[in-house]
């Protein structure tokens, strides 16, 4: 018996086996390259200043303007995307493709011209804004309604992807077994279906959160940035960083900080539930 | 039969009484199903004959391009699928698996309109008939085979249907819950007012759960009957197979069938074109030509053996394709090996003729 | 009528997140001159306020220079002083507020900086002036929707002190990331008023009408320029410096709306 036998006797393994190098190499780089910025914001982090600089009400303003807005941008984006993906995923129509691939359009445009194109369309000159302003007397410029309006546009692409992709994963053959029973579309839709892709949903809605979240460009654009009215935790980030780098780097920290506990916790629920 | 669709009571017939066509790019469904009350007709048919498109016809799920529905006198040819009153059983179940099983069970009655307490007892009473009242709460995900099959039955019994379908009932179980679950489903037919069509390829689940057999091949019918009749007098191979006969196409005169260059020896006494079907157990193999008459009588060569129960059965090639099922001491006896040229005779007595 | 270059808000961030990790891993600096054998490049790092002019410039200096490119990187001057404190190979650096270069002289990348150029504030408003804008006082005016830039960048900066010299007091809508974001915002006639350099006001081509008040003269804005001590083209950054503080610079400058220092 060769002595290399002897070890692997001596040594059994798991039946499904040992991760292959050629996996385990790639993914310990790709971790490394996500996190080692994250551990550069660490270093550079000016620790003995930061209790102060947290103390700043701007800096809590900021933050619990981009929580708040993120949020309400995340339930914006379910109620309209969900629907959405379901319309892409279930049925069919001429031009589902074209549509489809409109649903990525934020994803690829520069968040910067996705606010200048809000402004043409919901600016106070805007085709739509125009209306609105005359009609209602709503502007959503400059507002903290503009900001959930910048945040949904640029997010909601990530929640549609990801619920579509639940959508086509799932038997619709469930749907037809609710049919059966009686159930009409919508009972279908609410009973079945929508339980069904929960977790595509969630799992989404975290995406959807979290961009909304570290959106900057078309916050920028279209909502401005007044402190208290529309200037989240990126803006004021962006703004610390042409004076301070230090607090920009505090402020990063912040706002990673909380968005890490409350996915993580968040995470932990939807797990342990059925 | 059915053109019209306005007045929703286009008859008096009670049952189901159906023609479906299909037609799809490369394949066209068109069969005729009658199902009285209380009757339980199966589709029997190999894979791709139009077994499954047919019960989706029937519940709606797939559209018909001709023929109609009507139930109960009722046409159901434009009813949606909801409002049909149809129970449908899937192959794989497809209980919901966010739901317990009271729920899957209560979900049909809901959507009928019943209150959330009643759908429940409903449901409840549903699953202490078929036996799983103490696996009320429990997810599908925690049932075995035969008792998520019996959720799946309470189900679509629940909503008190006039039609019951149900696609491969049992095709998802082993061969021992098989045996008890096919029992009970046969005691929960029988009790079953409305009218049941099952859909499955396997003989024996049909002649057991089923009153009728209606055999599709190629998306239409071609032999209908009890389960007796079409065993004893099979039209096609695909039938002769599944009843383990040999089956011949002939031309009759008198007691004498011609079968190519072979002419079989029969009891019934018939003209023209019949059928023969004989067993493999009537074939007797011989390493010469036996005396004797030339009738029931070729030379045929060995394609193949395998073991068939405690006989061996000889697959034979030559003028007509056959199975003769041997004992092993003869197949031991008679030496035989595949490619061997052997000669083959049937006892008339055991040849049935019928008309083609 | 996208004068807002995106380009700039996505390539500040991820310069920004460059700069921190660069300076984790120990401040290594890249070698990123491209240049072959025959062509040498320099280097500017210039204020995104000057993209018309020096590239103009750039081009006049190349045509002088047979064998020479020059590479611009324009951006935030802020953002570009951290880039090069961070160890970017630039070799001259033109900042829009003499605080920027600062943050380079002190870490001893530059020494005497030059004055070249001198911006001032104007009054921006759509040129149909819906607010019927004519001064500094009124923007006060609380129907008046006013954009300023914030007070992080050199224009805010500016636009404070300005208001402050002229004792009016008023509250903005936004305060936005740079002077082309504030100028779109005119552009869009999304607010009534906003307070850029004229030079912007210029370069807009007619899209937006400038109103001159006499307090900007209080707050004119220095541009020093500086070829940087490490600079990898050696005197060729030199030569880009006095082509710019020359003549010939300082007519390209003036046409496009600057002051002569």
């Amino acid at each position: 018996m060769t002595p290399s036998a002897t070890f692997h006797r001596s040594r059994p393994r798991p039946a499904v086996g040992r991760a292959p190098w050629a996996l385990v190499i790639p993914a310990a780089l790709g971790l490394a390259f996500l996190v080692l910025p994250l551990a550069g914001l660490l270093v550079r982090a000016p620790w003995s200043t930061l209790p102060s600089r947290l103390a700043e009400p701007h800096v809590l303003e900021a933050l619990r303007l981009s929580l708040v807005t993120a949020t309400i941008a995340t339930a914006i984006c379910i109620l309209l995307g969900v629907p959405l993906a379901w319309v892409l995923a279930r049925t069919s129509f001429p031009g589902r493709r074209v549509v489809r691939a409109l649903v990525t359009v934020p994803l690829v445009l520069p968040p910067v011209v996705g606010g200048v194109a809000l402004l043409l369309v919901l600016g106070r000159r805007g085709l739509v804004g125009q209306w609105l302003d005359s009609t209602f007397g709503i502007t959503l410029p400059f507002t903290t309604a503009g900001v959930v309006v910048a945040e949904a546009f640029v997010a909601m692409p990530f929640l549609v992807i990801s619920v579509e992709g639940a959508l086509r994963a799932a038997d619709p053959r469930y749907d037809e077994a609710a049919a059966t029973l009686g159930a009409g579309r919508w009972t279908v839709f609410r009973r079945v279906t929508l339980p069904l892709v929960a977790p595509g949903i969630a799992a989404g809605a975290v995406l959807c959160w979290a961009r909304a979240l570290g959106e900057f460009g078309a916050t920028i654009t279209f909502a401005g940035n007044f402190p208290g009215q529309t200037q989240t935790m990126p803006l004021a980030v962006y703004l610390a960083l042409e004076t301070e780098p230090e607090a920009a780097i505090v402020l990063s920290l912040v706002l990673l900080a909380v968005s890490v506990i409350i996915l993580a916790s968040l995470r932990d629920r939807w797990v342990n539930s059925p | 039969m059915i053109d019209k669709a306005g007045d929703p009571l286009v008859t008096d017939r009670t049952g189901l009484n159906a023609h479906l066509v299909v037609e799809r790019p490369a394949f066209r469904l068109d069969l005729t199903v009658e199902v009285a009350d209380g009757e339980v007709v199966a589709l029997l048919g190999p894979n791709g004959a139009g077994k499954t498109t047919a019960l989706r016809a029937l519940a709606g799920l797939t559209g018909l391009t001709g023929g109609g529905i009507l139930l109960g006198g009722r046409d159901l040819t434009r009813v949606p699928v909801e409002r049909r009153a149809i129970g449908m059983v899937f192959q794989d179940y497809l209980l919901f698996p966010h739901m317990s099983a009271l729920d899957n069970v209560a979900f049909g009655p809901r959507c009928q309109g019943a209150s959330k307490a009643q759908a429940r007892r409903t449901a409840r009473a549903w699953l202490d008939r078929v036996g799983l009242g103490e696996h009320a709460d429990a997810p599908p995900g925690r049932l075995s085979g035969g008792q998520a099959q019996r959720v799946a039955l309470a189900r679509a019994l629940a909503v008190e249907p006039r039609l019951l379908l149900l696609d491969e009932p049992l095709a998802a179980l082993d061969a021992h819950t098989r045996l008890t679950v096919r029992a009970e489903l046969r005691r929960h037919l029988a009790e079953f007012a409305g009218a049941t069509v099952i859909v499955t390829h396997d003989p024996l689940d049909a002649m057991v759960l089923a009153d009728r057999l209606v055999v599709i091949e190629a998306g239409s019918v071609v032999q209908s009957g009890t389960a007796a009749e079409v065993a004893r007098r099979p039209r096609t191979d695909y039938v002769a197979r599944l009843v383990g006969l040999n089956l011949y196409r002939g031309e009759a005169s008198g007691h004498a069938v011609q079968v190519g260059d072979i002419v079989f020896n029969v009891s019934e006494h018939l003209a023209g074109p019949v059928f023969v079907a004989f067993p493999p157990t009537a074939v007797s193999l011989f390493r010469s030509r036996p005396d004797g008459t030339p009738r029931n009588l070729w030379e045929a060569r060995i394609d193949g053996i395998e073991r068939h129960g405690d006989n061996a059965r000889v697959h034979l090639d030559g003028p007509i394709p056959a199975s003769a099922d041997i004992t092993q001491a003869a197949l031991a006896e008679l030496d035989l090996q595949p490619g061997r040229r052997i000669w083959a005779s049937v006892k008339a007595t055991e040849t049935h003729a019928y008309p083609a | 009528m996208l004068r807002l270059l995106p380009r700039r808000a996505a390539a500040a961030m991820a310069i920004a997140a460059l700069t921190v990790t660069t300076a984790a891993c120990g401040g290594s600096s890249p070698d990123a001159s491209p240049s072959a054998a025959s062509t040498k490049t320099v280097t500017v790092f210039a204020a995104a306020s000057l993209t018309g002019t020096f590239t103009e410039i750039g081009k006049a200096f190349e045509a002088g220079n047979p064998g020479t490119a020059v590479r611009f990187n324009f951006g935030s001057s802020a953002t570009l002083a951290q880039q090069i404190v961070q160890g970017a190979p630039a070799d001259v650096f033109a900042a829009a507020s003499p605080a920027t270069m600062k943050t380079v002289t002190d870490a001893s990348l530059a020494a005497a900086p030059t004055t070249f150029t001198r911006n001032k504030l104007e009054i921006a408003v759509p040129s149909d002036n819906p607010a019927k804008v004519n001064g500094l006082a009124d923007l006060a005016k609380p129907e008046v929707k006013v954009a300023l830039c914030a007070e992080q960048v050199p224009c805010g900066a500016a636009a404070v002190k300005a208001l402050e010299a002229a004792g009016v007091k008023i509250t903005p809508v936004t305060l936005e990331q740079d002077v082309k974001a504030t100028l779109t915002k005119v552009e869009l006639g999304e607010v009534d008023a906003a307070l850029v350099y004229r030079t912007d006001v210029i370069a807009s081509g007619g899209k937006v009408k400038g109103i001159p008040f006499p307090e900007a003269d209080k707050v004119i804005n220095d541009y020093p320029i500086a070829a940087l001590t490490k600079a990898p083209s050696g005197d060729l950054a030199q030569r880009f410096v006095d082509l710019v503080v020359s003549k010939q610079g300082t007519d390209v400058l003036t046409k496009a709306g600057f002051e002569a220092p």
